[in-house]
C-alpha cells in the first residue's frame, strides 16, 4: 500500500498500552467495590478500546472533520435534503445546560420550560401544515413515515374496515415510502409517473379499489415539479376509502405559500432536519414530527405535550387509548425540537413564507442559467419547485460520461455533487436543490463549474472518469468494499 | 430576512433570469385555491438575543434538582472535548457520506465506531446506529425473525425484566407484521428471569429470546444459563446491554457456549447528554454469518483508483433506497452526531477510564442503597447483585413520595408501579459517578424527612 500520511492513521492504531486521558475518568477504584459482581458474569479481558492522551484524540478528530464537506464549507445542493444553513444560535440554545441536564423521566413539575417549547412548536407546525393535531415523538422521516402509515392502519381497523392491504406509492417516490409501507404490514403498488412528472391519474383511478389503504406521495413530487392534478388525486383516493399520505421532506417548497392540510392530506411527516434547519450531522439525528387531520387524531403516537390551564403535561395511552403507541423509549429527539423552535422563533410568521418563496426563486433562477449553458431539464415545460432535475442521458450515451463522472469532478470546483440517480425513472439525473440560504453569487459559481465541467466532458472525457483528483482519495472501489467485508479494524499480528 | 441572503439586486436580477416579473409568479402551477392564508399561530420573528433569552429562561425553569432516576438514560460526566469537536461545522453539517471521497472524515469515525462496538460487545460487525435503544430492539427483533432459519415462528420471547419502554415501542413497531412478544415472568425474589420461568415455553418454536443485562432493575442476570437454553432450544438471542456496564461485565459475545446473535442498546451513556430524551442513538452489532440480516447503514474499508485505503457505505443492498420494498428496515437518516460523540467519548476514556466510571456507578448506587435502606420502612427489593441500579420499596405509594422529593429539588428515581402493579410502592435507583458523598447524603435526608 502506498505511504499513509499521519491522519489516515486509525484512533486504534495510535494506542499504546497504559497512556491514558486521565483527568478524563474518576480515579481507579480498589477491586473490592466491585466484590458485589459474581465473577462469572465479569470481563475476562479488558475491552480493545483505544488506550490515547486527550491531545491525541483531540487532534485526531478535528483532522478528520476536515476531511468532510459540509454546509459550512461549500455548497451543498443535494437533492430532497434540503441542506440550508443550520443556525449556530440555534445549535447553542439547544445546548444550555437546563435543557441538556434534564432527564426524560423528570417529572412535569421540573419540565415546565422545555413543556412550553414543545406545546408551542407542536402549535406552529399545526399552522404551518394545516393540520390538526402533531405529535414530536418520529426521530427521523421514515420514522414519522411509519408513524403516519401505523395511523392510517389503525384507523382502518379501529372501523373494522379489514380488506384493505395496499399502499399506492408513485414510482417517484423516495425509497423510503415503500420501505414503510412494508414494515406496516402492507402491500406496496406502485403507480406510474407521466412524462411531464405528474402523477398518472387514470393508472392511479384504475390502481385505487376496496383493498386501498391510503397513497403515500411527496408534492412538490421528487420530480421537483408541484404536482397540479392534487385535488383529484385527493377524490380518487378518498372516494376509494383510502387516505392520503404527505412525505413532508420536500414541504421547504411550499413552506408558508401552501398547506399539506388545505390539499386534502390526512397525515404529513416533515423532516425538521431538513425544513426547520437542523443539522444533518454526518448522518442524523433528524426529527420527523406527524401532522393528522381530525379523525386520525385518536391514533397519534405519544407522548404529545398537553396544556391544563397554565400546567404543561405529557398526554401519554391514558389519555389517548387508541394511540399506535411509544416508538422511541422516551419523547423523540428532543434537542432537534428544540433547535427546530429556536429556528422557527427566529423566523416567525413572515419568515416561514419566505423560506418558500426564496428556495424557490433560487431553484428557478439556477435551472434557467443551468439550461443556458447546456443542461438538459428533465421537465422543462415546468417550473421548479425548490428542486429541479437534469438528465446527463445525452451526454452518457454521446461522450460516454455518466453523471457519476459529473458528480466527481464537481468535488475537484470544491461544489457538493447533488442527488444523483434519484428518482431511478429519470435516467443518468442529477436533482438540484440549493435552498434559500445561498447567495446569488453562490449559484454563480456552480454555474461556472458545470459549464466548465461540461466542456471538460466533450474535450476530454477520460479525465472525467477519474475524477476526483483534488480529495483525500480517489475515487473509491465499491465492488472490492462489498465483496472483501473489512468493517472492523483488527490488529495486525 | 433571517438567513436568506438575497438583495433586492439579486431578486430582479435572478426574476430577469427566469423570465418572471415576481416571485409570486413562481408558484403559477399551484391552483390558486389552495394558496394558504395567514398563519395564525405564528408571533412575529425573533432576533438571536431575543429568541436566545427566551430559551434561557425556559432552560433555567427547568434546572438544578439533583437526579437519581436511570430508568434508561444515565447522567455521566462528559469530557468537554466530545462536543466541542462533535459540533465542528464539518461534523454537524454534512449530510449521510454518499459522496464518499468528500466525506472521508465521517466514513472513517464511523468505522473506528463500529470497531470499538464490536470489541466493546465481543462481536464481529456493527451498523452505523439506529434511533435509539427501544426502537433498537424492534430492528433486532424483526432481524432475528429474518435470520433465523430454524425457526418459522413469528413469536419472541420477552422477559418482564426488560425495560418496559423497549417492549412497549417494540410491540407498537412490530406488531403491524403479526410479531407477537410473550412475557417471561420475573422471579419474586431474585428479579431475574430464571430457568425454572423459560422452562414452561421449553420446546416451543420462538425465533429469539431477548436477555436484558442489567435488566431493567439493575438486577445482573444469569446470562450464560439462558444464553444456552435459547440456542438449546433453537432460538437466536438478542442482547440488549449497557455500554458502560462491558466496561465490567462479560461482553454478550462470550455468553454462554456460543455467545449471543445480535445486540443492541441505548448508546447515551457514552458521552451523550440526557437531553430530555434524545438525540441518543442506538447500537446494533452481530455476528458475521447475519451481516446481511442488519439494517441501516454500514461502512467498509477499501482501496481508491490509486490503491490508497479509504472508507465508503457498503452493503447498501439491503437499504431502503436500493431495495425499496424489499429493504431490511426503513431507516434512512440515524443518530450519525451522537454516535460521533461516543466514538470521541469512548476513546477519551479507554478501557481503564470506562471500567473505573462503571466501577463508580457501581460503588455510589450500593452506597446510596446502603443510607437510604437504613431507613425505617426502605428496603432492597430483589436478592440479585446490581450494576448501578436498585429497586426499593419505600413505607407508602411510590408517586406520593417521589412527589414530596421533587418538591425539595430530588428527583428520588423511577416509579415501577406504572408498568409493574405488583410493584406499587418501590422505586428504582441510581446513583452514577457524578453523584457525589454529599448528593448521596442529601438523599437520604430527604427521604426520612418525607417519610417522618
Ligand atoms: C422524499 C424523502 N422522503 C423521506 C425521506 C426520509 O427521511 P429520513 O432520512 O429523515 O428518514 C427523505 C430523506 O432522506 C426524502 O428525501
Amino acid at each position: 500500500m502506498s505511504g499513509k500520511s499521519i491522519d489516515q492513521q486509525l484512533i486504534f492504531e495510535l494506542s499504546r498500552p497504559g497512556r491514558r486521558a486521565s483527568a478524563q475518568a474518576p480515579k481507579a477504584l480498589p477491586q473490592q467495590a466491585l466484590a458485589n459482581i459474581p465473577a462469572t458474569l465479569r470481563r475476562k479481558q479488558k475491552p480493545g478500546l483505544p488506550e490515547v492522551s486527550e491531545l491525541q484524540v483531540v487532534r485526531h478528530y478535528t483532522n478528520l472533520s476536515t476531511r468532510n464537506f459540509a454546509i459550512d464549507k461549500q455548497f451543498y445542493p443535494l437533492g430532497s435534503c434540503t441542506m440550508k444553513y443550520n443556525p449556530r444560535g440555534a445549535n447553542r440554545a439547544a445546548m444550555l445546560p437546563g435543557f441538556l441536564g434534564r432527564h426524560p423521566l423528570a417529572p412535569e413539575s421540573h419540565s415546565q420550560g422545555f413543556l412550553a417549547c414543545m406545546y408551542e412548536l407542536q402549535e406552529f407546525l399545526k399552522d404551518v401544515t394545516g393540520m390538526q393535531g402533531v405529535s414530536l415523538t418520529p426521530m427521523a422521516g421514515a420514522q414519522g413515515e411509519f408513524a403516519g402509515v401505523a395511523m392510517i392502519r389503525a384507523y382502518h381497523e379501529a372501523r373494522q374496515d379489514d380488506g384493505r392491504t395496499e399502499i399506492l406509492i408513485p414510482e417517484a417516490a423516495h425509497g423510503t415510502n415503500p420501505a414503510t409501507a412494508v414494515m406496516c404490514g402492507y402491500k406496496v403498488r406502485e403507480v406510474p409517473v407521466n412524462r411531464d412528472g405528474d402523477v398518472d391519474l387514470e393508472a392511479l383511478k384504475a390502481a385505487c379499489g376496496p383493498q386501498t389503504a391510503g397513497l403515500m406521495m411527496t408534492n412538490p413530487s421528487t420530480c421537483g415539479v408541484f404536482e397540479r392534478q392534487i385535488d383529484a388525486i385527493a377524490k380518487t383516493v378518498h372516494g376509494a376509502g383510502g387516505l392520503l399520505y404527505y412525505d413532508g421532506a420536500n414541504l421547504n417548497a411550499i413552506l408558508g405559500k401552501v398547506r399539506p392540510g388545505d390539499m386534502g392530506f390526512d397525515v404529513i411527516h416533515m423532516n425538521l432536519h431538513k425544513t426547520f434547519a437542523t443539522p444533518h450531522g454526518g448522518g442524523g439525528p433528524g426529527s420527523g414530527p406527524v401532522g393528522v387531520s381530525e379523525r386520525l387524531k385518536p391514533f397519534l403516537p405519544t407522548p404529545i405535550v398537553g396544556k391544563d390551564g397554565e400546567q404543561y403535561r405529557w398526554l401519554d395511552t391514558d389519555d389517548l387509548p387508541q394511540s399506535i403507541g411509544h416508538l422511541s423509549a422516551f419523547m423523540g429527539n428532543a434537542g432537534v425540537l428544540l433547535r427546530a423552535y429556536f429556528y422557527a422563533r427566529v423566523l416567525g410568521r413572515e419568515g416561514m413564507i419566505r423560506v418558500g418563496e426564496y428556495s424557490t426563486l433560487a431553484a428557478n433562477y439556477l435551472l434557467k442559467r443551468l439550461q443556458a449553458i447546456g443542461c438538459t431539464a428533465a421537465y422543462p415545460e415546468r417550473r421548479a419547485s425548490h428542486e429541479f432535475l437534469l438528465t446527463f442521458a445525452s451526454e452518457a450515451r454521446e461522450l460516454g460520461v455518466t453523471a457519476m463522472d459529473i458528480a466527481k469532478r464537481l468535488l475537484d470546483y470544491n461544489q457538493h455533487a447533488p442527488t444523483t440517480y434519484f428518482p431511478l425513472l429519470v435516467p443518468e439525473c442529477f436533482l438540484i436543490e440549493p435552498t434559500e440560504t445561498e447567495t446569488k453569487e453562490t449559484l454563480d459559481e456552480f454555474i461556472d463549474a458545470m459549464e466548465k465541467i461540461l466542456a471538460e466532458a466533450r474535450e476530454n472525457p477520460e479525465m472525467l472518469k477519474g475524477a476526483p483528483y483534488t480529495q483525500p482519495v480517489r475515487r473509491l472501489d465499491d465492488v472490492k468494499a462489498a465483496r472483501e467485508l473489512d468493517l472492523v479494524w483488527k490488529a495486525p499480528r | 430576512m433571517p438567513y436568506i441572503p438575497h438583495t433586492e439586486d439579486d431578486v430582479q436580477a435572478m426574476l430577469a433570469a427566469i423570465g418572471a416579473d415576481s416571485i409570486e409568479d413562481l408558484f403559477d402551477e399551484i391552483p390558486a385555491h389552495l394558496k394558504a392564508g395567514q398563519l395564525k399561530a405564528l408571533p412575529e420573528g425573533l432576533s438571536e438575543m431575543e429568541a436566545t433569552a427566551l430559551m434561557a429562561a425556559r432552560a433555567r425553569q427547568d434546572a438544578g434538582a439533583l437526579c437519581f432516576i436511570g430508568a434508561g438514560a444515565y447522567e455521566h460526566h462528559i469530557p468537554a472535548a466530545v462536543w466541542e469537536i462533535a459540533t465542528r461545522g464539518e461534523f454537524y453539517t454534512a449530510y449521510t457520506p454518499y459522496q464518499a471521497e468528500a466525506s472521508q472524515g465521517t466514513l472513517q469515525t464511523i468505522y473506528e465506531y463500529q470497531t470499538l462496538m464490536a470489541r466493546l460487545t465481543g462481536m464481529d460487525a456493527s451498523n452505523a446506529s439506529v434511533y435509539d435503544g427501544a426502537s433498537g430492539l424492534s430492528e433486532a427483533v424483526l432481524m432475528a425473525l429474518r435470520a433465523n432459519r430454524k425457526s418459522k415462528s413469528r413469536r419472541v420471547l420477552v422477559p418482564r425484566s426488560v425495560n418496559p419502554r423497549y417492549r412497549q415501542a417494540t410491540d407498537a413497531i412490530c406488531s403491524n407484521q403479526d410479531v407477537e412478544l410473550v412475557e417471561v415472568v420475573f422471579d419474586a425474589a431474585s428479579g431475574l428471569t430464571t430457568p425454572a420461568a423459560l422452562a414452561a415455553h421449553a420446546g416451543d418454536d420462538f425465533a429469539a429470546l431477548v436477555i436484558q443485562q442489567p435488566n431493567f432493575f439493575g438486577g445482573l442476570e444469569d446470562v450464560h444459563a439462558l444464553t444456552d437454553w435459547a440456542h438449546a432450544n433453537n432460538m437466536l438471542v438478542i442482547a440488549v446491554v449497557n455500554p458502560t456496564s462491558l466496561a465490567l461485565l462479560t461482553p454478550p459475545g462470550e455468553w454462554g457456549e456460543q455467545g449471543a446473535d445480535i445486540v443492541v442498546g441505548e448508546g447515551q451513556p457514552l458521552g451523550v447528554p440526557l437531553s430530555s430524551g434524545g438525540p441518543y442513538f442506538g447500537f446494533m452489532c452481530c455476528r458475521q454469518q447475519y451481516i446481511r440480516q442488519m439494517p441501516g447503514r454500514i461502512i467498509g474499508r477499501t482501496v481508491d483508483l490509486e490503491g490508497k485505503p479509504g472508507f465508503t457505505l457498503t452493503l447498501q443492498a439491503r437499504e431502503q433506497h436500493i431495495r425499496r420494498s424489499k429493504a431490511t428496515s426503513n431507516i434512512c437518516t440515524n443518530q450519525g452526531l451522537a454516535m460521533t460523540a461516543a466514538t470521541i467519548y469512548a476513546s477519551l476514556l479507554g478501557p481503564d477510564g470506562l471500567e473505573a466510571v462503571a466501577a463508580h456507578c457501581h460503588a455510589n448506587t450500593r452506597t446510596l442503597v446502603a443510607k437510604l435502606t437504613a431507613i425505617d420502612g426502605v428496603s432492597e427489593v430483589f436478592s440479585a447483585p446490581v450494576f448501578h441500579e436498585a429497586v426499593l420499596r419505600l413505607p407508602r405509594p411510590a408517586a406520593e413520595v417521589l412527589a414530596a422529593l421533587a418538591e425539595k429539588n430530588i428527583l428520588g428515581g423511577y416509579d415501577l408501579g406504572r408498568d409493574y402493579p405488583e410493584l406499587a410502592d418501590c422505586v428504582l435507583v441510581c446513583a452514577t459517578e457524578t453523584r457525589v458523598e454529599s448528593d448521596l447524603q442529601a438523599y437520604a435526608k430527604a427521604l426520612q424527612e418525607v417519610l417522618a
